[in-house]
């Protein structure tokens, strides 16, 4: 018998580790994999305020930002900041999945296109007029950082903006017998230059094209925003709730661009997988991108690349820019709230500007600095800030979506054979319903 | 064998280390064995309640919703996201590329993987090499092999398959970026990776097929045509039912190949090879609506069930 009372024991002992297990599994599952410092917590050790900074991972971004923590910290011995990043690809898609857990950063940086769904969301709250005051924000900032102010309150300031220019090969354009200090200058001289720089294989095929056209990277926005008011239009009324481009100044646009592949023969999307790979590689003679890309491009010894302002057209000049900006999640409160926003003070600060476009390639947002000779007269940023005195930022409502309507609309031209009047309609319809499912809930 | 439950009984085939001790100490061993097994399974099962199945079914509840990830509002809207998705064109235009995929890629891949294992089995001294060779791209992984083969279907000059057709003076192909051509090159990549599986099975089906039966048929004189449809197809009947199901399953549930082998994972051109699972995929951490990716879920749950109830009826109907 007693054995068997042991036997019994055992059995027991076993359901209750089987018991435990299922009990703490849960604990480990979630908190094993979010490193993440849950707010208002270990606040009460060594009286220091914790607070965490997302952003995404980009090599140089991370390394400046990790040197920008050790000095404010040195400067406000009370705070300690931890950065956490994630990769690129994800970083959404994580931002979003951790709003429901209510974990998360406090200071958190994000595109400016997302801020809408997450301001909707009541996931930022607005900065204090106490500490930024609008109208301070409103002199100091250029003027395309509105697009993070809704309802008349700012919600997230960025560091830096970008903006886009054209990018030409040197080399190629030795090559091919042009001035290699001679970019073009207008669209007449893009097309002529263009055609130059393609070359093809017997079949026909490109090995070097001369122009990028890759939509999904920056070449929806030179549609968006230069091209169609180049020809005339506007992509969207002053509110950015109402699409305009379907108009005949958008067809001709969306035409001039397609041509660019139909007709003219200078390029296609993805040739050799994408923009950056082929003008990396000395088989792309021009690209339109963002200054961000000047560090990827200055890793390549063997490139000898120069800068220009966006081509013009009928005398129309104009760019697109865009920004990274933080912002502070609703849970950060008391004494985090006041780090915060101290650390949000510092990020915006005029030291921390200009070196972050030394170090990262982004331009500062405040008009003093850009406006400095020194800066704006740099061959290689120079075209980059000149462009931001005529430059748009789209109000995006769902960035990658609204992208997506301009590459249907691409292959239905070029793959299914449709009009460009057809598919401008198709694409203003479309990003409309976008737009109003956001504006009219 | 009276005293013996059926649980004793499957202990008993399994193998006699389990059935000596069973019968000399009173059936308390294989109790305490049966226990451990379920206190291991326990761990498991666990798991993946929580990490699994409870998901699953709260896909249910969210289906009727329209929580849209970020904001803390879950309103309740009953069936408006089903009415939605039975109005939604892209929703049937991705299901239908599903389908594609189920009924153009498995049974190819069913085939080559017979065959494959037919003539492997046949082999004395190469057989483990050359199932290593066909097992390799199973094991590889999807998201490496995609984007080799994704650069495979590249235009000339960096395309292989291409540059091949330059060198023949055979006219190129657009491969990927075409919407007639793009489902189709996946689904090539997709059989590549997945042949090897099914071989594999295949292989262990005709290997515990008798050996006297074959013998036999011999001797009554029975030609290699014969043997393959009147011994070998019907005794393997029970692993094509098996590879059938499962393969049917995992063709539904394409998606990795898709998300890396397209311009940056939308499922182009022009939705031509967006599946189902990649479309619910958008809607829910591209999109954030959760609510509606949570009906198609559902749709997508019910209609896997259906196809394997179905398979199993038809399959089990002939069995009698």
């Amino acid at each position: 018998m007693k054995a068997k009372e042991g036997c019994e024991m055992k059995k027991r002992g076993l359901f209750l580790l089987v018991a435990l297990v299922m009990v703490i599994l849960p604990v480990f599952g979630n908190g094993g994999t979010e490193t993440v410092a849950k707010p208002a917590t270990s606040e009460k050790k060594a009286e220091k305020t914790e607070i965490v900074y997302w952003q995404y991972y980009y090599e140089t971004k991370v390394n400046l930002m990790d040197q920008l923590i050790k000095e404010f910290q040195a400067a406000n011995p009370d705070i300690i900041v931890t950065q956490q990043t994630f990769p690129y690809e994800q970083y959404n898609t994580k931002v979003a999945a951790s709003v429901p857990t209510g974990t998360g950063p406090n200071v958190i940086n994000l595109y400016y296109g997302w801020l809408p769904s997450y301001i909707d969301a009541g996931y930022l709250q607005s900065l204090p007029e106490s500490v930024f005051p609008t109208q301070k924000i409103e002199s100091e900032f250029l003027p395309l950082v509105d697009a993070a102010k809704f309802d008349g309150k700012y919600y997230a300031l960025p560091t830096a903006v970008r903006s886009l220019a054209l990018i030409w090969n040197k080399d190629l354009f030795k090559a091919a017998g042009l001035d290699p200090e001679n970019p073009p200058k207008t669209l007449e001289e893009l097309v002529v230059d263009a055609k130059k720089l393609t070359k093809y294989d017997k079949n026909g095929n490109y090995i070097q094209t001369g122009m990028s056209l890759q939509l999904n990277g920056q070449i929806h926005h030179w549609i968006r925003e230069i091209l169609i008011r180049q020809f005339g239009g506007s992509p969207y009324t002053e509110d950015g709730k109402t699409v305009t481009y379907n108009t005949q100044a958008g067809y001709d646009a969306f035409k001039f661009l397609t041509d660019l592949q139909l007709v003219e023969k200078v390029g296609m999307p993805n040739f050799m997988t994408d923009d950056v790979t082929a003008f990396k590689a000395g088989a792309m003679g021009m690209t339109i991108d963002g200054s961000f890309r000047l560090g990827t491009l200055n890793a390549v010894p063997e490139l000898h690349y120069g800068v220009a302002e966006i081509p013009s057209f009928k005398g129309v000049k104009s760019n697109f820019s865009s920004f990274w900006a933080n912002g502070i999640t609703k849970y950060t409160t008391g004494k985090k709230l006041e780090a915060s926003l101290k650390f949000l003070q510092f990020l915006t600060s005029e030291d921390v500007m200009s070196r972050w476009m030394t170090a990262i390639g982004e331009l500062p947002a405040k008009k003093d600095l850009s406006n400095d000779p020194k800066f704006s007269n740099d061959p290689k940023f120079g075209p980059f800030i000149r462009g931001l005195s005529y430059t748009h930022a789209t109000k995006f409502i769902d960035e990658a979506g609204q992208r997506q309507v301009w590459l249907d609309a691409w292959d239905e031209i070029t793959l299914n054979g449709k009009t460009p009047k057809q598919v401008v309609d198709a694409a203003a319809k479309t990003e409309q319903a976008i737009l109003d499912k956001y504006y009219k809930k | 064998m009276p005293g013996y439950s059926s649980r004793h009984l499957l202990f008993l085939q399994k193998g006699r280390e389990v059935m000596l001790p069973t019968l000399s100490k009173n059936n308390t061993l294989a109790k305490r064995k049966a226990l451990w097994a379920y206190a291991f399974l326990a761990v498991p099962l666990v798991f993946y309640s929580i990490i699994r199945i409870y998901p699953a079914f709260s896909a249910f509840y969210l289906s009727l919703t329209d929580w849209d990830i970020i904001s803390s509002k879950k309103d309740f809207i009953q069936f408006a996201n089903y009415q939605r998705m039975f109005q939604d064109k892209l929703f049937w235009k991705t299901f239908g590329n599903t389908i594609k995929y189920v009924v153009f890629g498995l049974p190819i891949s069913l085939l080559i993987g017979f065959i494959l294992a037919y003539n492997i089995d046949r082999l004395d001294v190469t057989a483990d090499l050359y199932k290593a060779v066909y097992f390799l791209p199973y094991i590889t992984s999807m998201v490496a092999a995609a984007w080799v083969w994704r650069w495979f279907f590249q235009p000339a000059p960096i395309g292989v398959f291409n540059n091949i057709l330059t060198v023949l003076d055979l006219p190129n192909r657009k491969f990927l970026s075409s919407p007639k051509e793009a489902l189709f090159s996946i689904l090539t990549m997709t059989i590549w990776a997945d042949v090897g599986f099914q071989m594999l099975i295949f292989l262990a089906g005709l290997k515990n097929i008798p050996a006297q039966y074959y013998e036999a048929a011999k001797i009554d004189g029975a030609n290699n045509w014969q043997l393959l449809v009147r011994i070998t197809l019907p005794m393997i009947r029970g692993t094509f039912i098996f590879l059938l199901i499962t393969g049917t399953i995992r063709y539904l549930r394409i998606f990795t190949q898709v998300l890396n082998m397209t311009t940056q994972g939308d499922g182009g051109p022009l939705n031509s090879t967006k599946p189902l699972v990649l479309y619910i995929y958008d809607n829910a951490f591209n999109k954030f609506e959760m609510g509606y990716a949570s009906a198609m879920t559902v749709f997508l749950f019910v209609f896997i069930l259906m196809i394997t109830l179905f398979q199993m009826k038809v399959t089990k109907d002939e069995d009698a």
